[in-house]
């Protein structure tokens, strides 16, 4: 590749970021072929990062690309059409429509959305690995390149090639269709669409390392595609309740790591620092979500709680009780201990800590957390409020042990120091 | 994501083509184009200015003087803004490149401050991000 001025690379990308989801619909539409549409797709974008430094950016950069992509649509099926007299025929064809489509909008705005919808459901199929199911999202969907997906989620840019070229065969292999799913189907594939983003999210929120700017970009990506969709399926309340979900978290960031870069704990943020509008956004984000009146999933749930946290000047002004009853409802609709132990931490915020060690107790008892760090660390917190520094102590000394993460292990060393004092 | 404005600014000659435009056409171009910005998630909020003349106040004096605006020597008129969540300050000027906008016009584009400009510990900017929060309404002093 030319050496390109990084100011005229950054430009070809903000172009790309823009239009990579409607480029790669609009082809998958014309080529039948999701696989061969991503690859012309990423062929226009390179023949465009080597000419528009020199030539300058064309009047409608979208149609260009989309333009070159077909035309490199066509020049395969001329080759191919050598060997196979179908490929002659479909490459005539095409030639035809395109002298037709003469217009500089490349896509019908009549089909675009739901053609990005099908491009999202293709890149969320649940024949995916989830690993290529992110990666293929964040490429074709979110137009971000191989290299920030690598640099994300801190693996080498191979990798990340790699997963994308076996998910375009597995997608081939599976002869998976352009299109949005069937009633029947429909349901369970946009629960999958929807914990693609989510866990995209929570790559970049949950941030233990690594390069701390573009996890914090990630997040903020996956919030624009979960607006993205939300707009795309506006009667799924759980499409909104996501889209809250993560405008109440991505609030939060301005307040979420001190100078040095180490996480502040939620009870300790300074919460003047949240983004307020953006706290603004996801109750309205919510709010949409209960107007359809089909009640809150998972997602609306987790929203829900976040927006307590979100709304309170401070971990004593918070509505614990809201939030206990809130952790019932999510331990119905999607049931797992981590939510159990959420629940425990809200109930001894309402209730004290001796009602909630009885929740905490049972979760020991029940095995199913072994080796998850945070129960000892909640368990020794309640210990420690109930006046039982040894037993605490033991709690703590068990979560640090149990822990991989050092920043983790320096605060509950904090705890710890603090016990024997 | 940093939020950039979109400021518009046209000459008194942009104005006046724009007069001769059917106003429907110019209601379409300009809703499809928002419309485009909602649905690519990046959008968060934008108006127009009224093109009547308005007042200028300018402290060159104390007391600051009223006059009848704009700017007398001025030959662009600011005449509304957009305001866009995007990475990075080249997408924002990629999304305003796609602006219906004729000859004569300009669109600036300018970071918003966010509250990590501004000190943590001072009461004003803490007020700031209440008001914020609450659509710029003081914020009922008893709990409902």
């Amino acid at each position: 590749m030319p050496d390109i001025p990084a100011s005229a690379r950054r430009a070809v990308e903000a172009i790309w970021r823009i239009e990579s989801a409607r480029i790669v619909a609009t082809l998958t539409r014309y080529t039948r072929d999701f696989a061969l549409a991503e690859d012309l797709a990423q062929e226009a974008l390179a023949e465009a990062l080597e000419g528009w430094p020199a030539h300058g950016v064309p009047a409608n950069p979208g149609a260009w690309l989309v333009a070159v992509g077909k035309r490199r649509a066509i020049d395969g099926w001329r080759r191919t059409a050598l060997q196979d007299e179908r490929y002659a025929q479909l490459a005539r064809e095409r030639e035809l429509d395109e002298t037709d489509a003469a217009a500089d909008v490349p896509w019908d705005p009549d089909v675009i959305d739901d053609d990005v919808l099908r491009l999202v459901f293709i890149a969320c199929h649940p024949v995916l690995s989830r690993e290529a199911s992110i990666a293929l999202t964040l490429r074709t969907v979110g137009g971000l390149t191989t290299e920030e997906i690598a640099r994300a989620f801190l693996v080498p840019v191979a990798t990340v090639q790699q997963r994308i070229v076996r998910a375009k065969k597995t997608l081939a292999a599976a002869a998976v269709p352009f299109e949005v799913p069937p009633r029947e189907e429909y349901p369970a594939r946009l629960s999958a669409v929807l914990s693609v983003l989510y866990l995209i999210f929570n790559e970049g929120y949950a941030a233990a390392s690594g390069d701390e700017w573009m996890r914090t970009e990630l997040a903020r990506e996956a919030l624009r595609l979960a607006r993205v969709l939300a707009g795309l399926v506006p009667r799924e309340p759980e499409a909104h309740g996501l889209a809250a979900l993560m405008e109440f978290l991505v609030a939060r960031f301005p307040a979420r790591v001190d100078r040095a870069g180490h996480p502040i704990l939620l009870a300790d943020q300074d919460r003047t620092r949240w983004d307020r509008a953006l706290i603004a956004r996801g109750r309205a984000a919510l709010a949409r979500a209960d107007a359809l009146g089909r009640g809150r999933g998972a997602y609306g749930l987790q929203a829900a709680i976040a927006e307590c946290h979100d709304v309170a000047a401070s971990v004593d002004d918070t509505d614990w009780a809201r939030i206990v009853v809130l952790y019932e409802a999510l331990g119905r609709v999607a049931p797992s201990p981590v939510v159990e132990l959420n629940r425990a931490v809200a109930v001894s915020m309402a209730e004290g800590p001796a009602t909630a060690l009885r929740l905490v107790d049972e979760l020991v008892a029940a095995g199913a957390l072994a080796g998850y760090g945070l129960l000892p660390s909640v368990r020794g917190e309640l210990l420690a409020r109930l006046g039982r520094p040894d037993e605490a102590r033991a709690e703590f000394a068990r979560a640090i042990a149990q822990t991989a993460n050092e920043r983790e292990r320096a605060v509950l060393e904090e705890k710890l120091r603090a016990l024997r004092a | 994501m940093s939020k950039f404005m979109l400021i518009m600014r046209g000459t008194d000659a942009a104005k006046e083509a724009f007069e001769n435009v059917d106003f429907t056409e110019v209601l379409a171009a300009m809703g499809t184009y928002n419309e485009s910005m909602l649905k690519a998630g990046v959008m968060v909020g934008g108006e127009g200015l009224s093109p009547e003349a308005g007042l200028v106040v300018d402290f060159d004096q104390t007391p600051p003087v009223v006059t009848d605006g704009p700017y007398g020597e001025t030959k662009e008129l600011f005449n509304g803004f957009w305001i866009l969540d995007v990475p990075t300050i080249e997408e924002a000027a990629e999304w305003a490149k796609r602006a219906p906008l004729t000859p004569g016009n300009k669109l600036e584009i300018r970071r918003i401050q966010g509250v990590e400009d501004f000190p943590a510990d001072n009461e004003w900017v803490k007020k700031e991000q209440e008001w914020i929060e609450h659509g710029y309404r003081e914020q009922p002093q008893t709990d409902a």
